[in-house]
């Protein structure tokens, strides 16, 4: 049997303060460390386990932190991203309201491996129970030395602030966040250089997601070893997965990175609720392309689903069966990305614009034939040419539903033509 | 009338940051739930107390779709329309809203009780269909219990 360690079991109340967060052992990575580890020893032992970003790039964490220049030379800085806005992911919001301190310890933990003494998590607004929490917790720690001047006796001193967001999905993508961070609106930076290089007003700044901190404190106290022995060797560790849609127990489940995504969807999460067929599954919230039924049989992590011509993303995996339109599917999330271009260059801020409209025309039926390969000319334009990757990932989701159900997109225009 | 604990609250926000202009959305946010709403005297005095320019705070109130620039009533309701709660049924629920309220999304009913909005996800996609009713979440939607609620609402 799998042993949760990010969802501590999920006995609910009981980790949400510090009390019970550190009956059940928590803290005890912090510790240990800030006694008995220098912070290149704690990278090491990050890189060694092999985590990998679960913000969806799933670039490599210790490797990340190693980038920041060492020495006092300028003041460092640890974002935790908590802006989760990708349709279909809901899991740092849980961590965030049943295990606060889960996050904090990780937080602590990374600011103590780069050298920063402020850090910030950057949360979406909606987040309401959650920031509240946060804010509750950071106090108690404050008030039992676990945050703020000399950390436990060691001479580490940390302070973690939560920055509430406003509603801007643009904002999850790192230097974004950044610019939101220094009061301005949230439009990407080009990288390079990155972040670790120069980022919160051009200090050394170390973005990470929710999820990637929370595996810290596990992997501290039980290890690397303990950490590449779950999943695949590329991409180990336990994996928060996002389930909803047509399905019959939506929710959030922990389980091993590199899952099966049929047997996450038909055992865990009971198949589809109406006892339909399944039609398509997305697998990493909505910028990731969806894969046929047929295709189901994938291992969910990065190289693998990346093979699969799709993206493990923030592993938002949203179920569709039988009866699900793919016209209306496609409409909605191209919708959702016009909706979201920060409207700095003109592929996404256009081009999606473009792309709607003629998805609102094939789905009222009034478009004519040659309609769909306009389009498709149209996205192929958008990819590859946008300065972040929010007008790629709207092509590519598209280019995923047209090309597994194009015939869809045929009918509804030829019966468009009948009709007229 | 300026209110000085906004302003001590404002201030002590600037405090957390390496420079002042940083503040800017925790200050409207605070303004605006002082205020109810981001007034033109309300944006003015966030400018005032971080010294930034108004145009700055402007500019900022108005590329974040949490900040209102106008009255909002006093239930906000945000139905997630997006993908996962579009599947369960939220189009047949915005009908539904609009009927009832009688206005459509983006508008206010004349007596100011209910603000109606679709919004994108609201990450809370493990209970949909979601709407968000000032802050607290409204999950597992029907249109049995949207009407219930509703008139306790009224
Ligand atoms: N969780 C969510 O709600 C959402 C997640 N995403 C995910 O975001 C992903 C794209 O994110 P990006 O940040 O644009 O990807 P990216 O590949 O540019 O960067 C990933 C991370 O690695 C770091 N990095 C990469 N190369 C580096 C280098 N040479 N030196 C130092 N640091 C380096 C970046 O700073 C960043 O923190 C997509 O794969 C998508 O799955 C997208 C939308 C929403
Ligand atoms: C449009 C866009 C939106 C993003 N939104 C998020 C987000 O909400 N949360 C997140 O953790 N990463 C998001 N990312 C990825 C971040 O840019 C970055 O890669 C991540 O925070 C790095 O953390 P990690 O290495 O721990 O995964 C987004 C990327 C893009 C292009
Ligand atoms: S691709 Fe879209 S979201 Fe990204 S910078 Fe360009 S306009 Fe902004
Ligand atoms: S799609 Fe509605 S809450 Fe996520």
């Amino acid at each position: 049997m799998y042993e949760q360690v990010l969802l501590l079991e999920r006995r609910d109340s009981e980790y949400q303060d510090l009390a019970g967060y550190r009956l059940a052992g928590g803290y005890s990575a912090l510790g240990s460390t800030l006694r008995d580890s220098s912070p290149e020893q704690l990278i090491d032992l990050v890189k060694e386990a092999k985590l990998r970003g679960r913000g969806g790039a799933g670039f490599p964490t210790g490797l990340k932190w190693s980038f920041v220049p060492k020495g006092n030379a300028s003041a460092k800085w640890l974002l935790c991203n908590a802006d989760e806005g990708e349709p279909g992911t809901f899991k740092d919001r849980i961590i965030m309201e049943q295990t606060p301190h889960l996050l904090l310890e990780g937080m602590t933990l990374a600011a103590y491996a780069i050298g920063a003494a402020k850090a910030y998590i950057y949360i979406r607004g909606e987040y309401v129970t959650a920031i509240r929490r946060l804010e509750r917790e950071i106090q108690a720690s404050l008030q039992a030395g676990l945050l703020g001047k000399n950390i436990l006796g060691s001479g580490f001193d940390l302070d973690i602030y939560v920055h509430r967001g406003a509603g801007a999905y643009i904002c999850g993508e790192e230097t974004a966040l950044i610019e939101s961070l220094e009061g301005k609106r949230g439009q990407p930076r080009f990288k390079p250089p990155f972040p670790a290089v120069s980022g919160f007003y051009k200090g050394p700044t170390v973005v990470n997601n929710v999820e990637t901190l929370a595996c810290v404190p596990p992997i501290v106290q039980r290890g690397a070893d303990w950490f590449r022995s779950i999943g695949s060797e590329k991409c180990p560790g336990p994996k928060l997965y996002c389930l909803s849609g047509h399905v019959r127990r939506p929710g959030l489940y922990e389980l091993p990175m590199g899952i099966s995504l049929r047997e996450l969807v038909e055992q865990h999460a009971g198949g589809t609720h109406s006892g339909k067929k399944i039609k398509a599954v997305i697998p990493g919230g909505i910028s990731a392309a969806l894969l046929p039924e047929p295709a189901l049989d994938v291992a969910m992590d990065f190289d693998a689903l990346s093979a699969a011509g799709t993206m493990l993303g923030s592993a938002g995996v949203i179920v569709m069966d039988e009866s699900t339109c793919m016209v209306r599917v496609a409409h909605r999330i191209i919708e959702f990305f016009h909706h979201e271009s920060c409207g700095k260059c003109t592929p996404c801020r256009e081009g999606l614009a473009w792309v709607e409209q003629m998805l609102g025309r094939i789905e009222a039926g009034e478009a004519k034939s040659g309609d769909l390969e306009s389009m498709e000319r149209l996205y192929g334009n958008i990819e590859g040419n946008t300065f972040c990757l929010l007008g790629d990932a709207a092509a590519m989701a598209l280019r995923g539903v047209v090309k597994n159900f194009r015939h869809e997109f045929i009918e509804r225009i030829q019966q468009g033509g009948r009709a007229a | 009338m300026k209110d000085q604990t906004l302003k001590q609250q404002i201030t002590e926000m600037a405090t957390r940051y390496p420079a002042s202009r940083s503040a800017v959305m925790p200050a409207l946010h605070l303004a605006q739930a002082h205020y109810g709403y981001l007034t033109q005297d309300a944006m003015a005095e966030v400018a005032e107390y971080l010294h930034l320019p108004r145009v700055t705070v402007l500019e900022i109130a108005t590329f974040y779709s949490l900040f209102h620039t106008r009255r909002v009533g006093k239930y906000h309701l945000q139905l997630c329309t997006n993908l996962s709660c579009m599947l369960l049924g939220a189009e047949r629920l915005q009908r539904q809203l609009e009927q009832q309220l009688d206005i459509r999304c983006g508008e206010t009913t004349a007596d100011g009780r209910f603000t109606l909005t679709a919004v994108e996800c609201l990450g809370a996609c493990e209970m949909a269909p979601v709407m968000q009713l000032n802050d607290d979440y409204c999950g597992h939607l029907n249109e049995q219990r949207l009407a219930e609620m509703l008139q306790t609402l009224q």
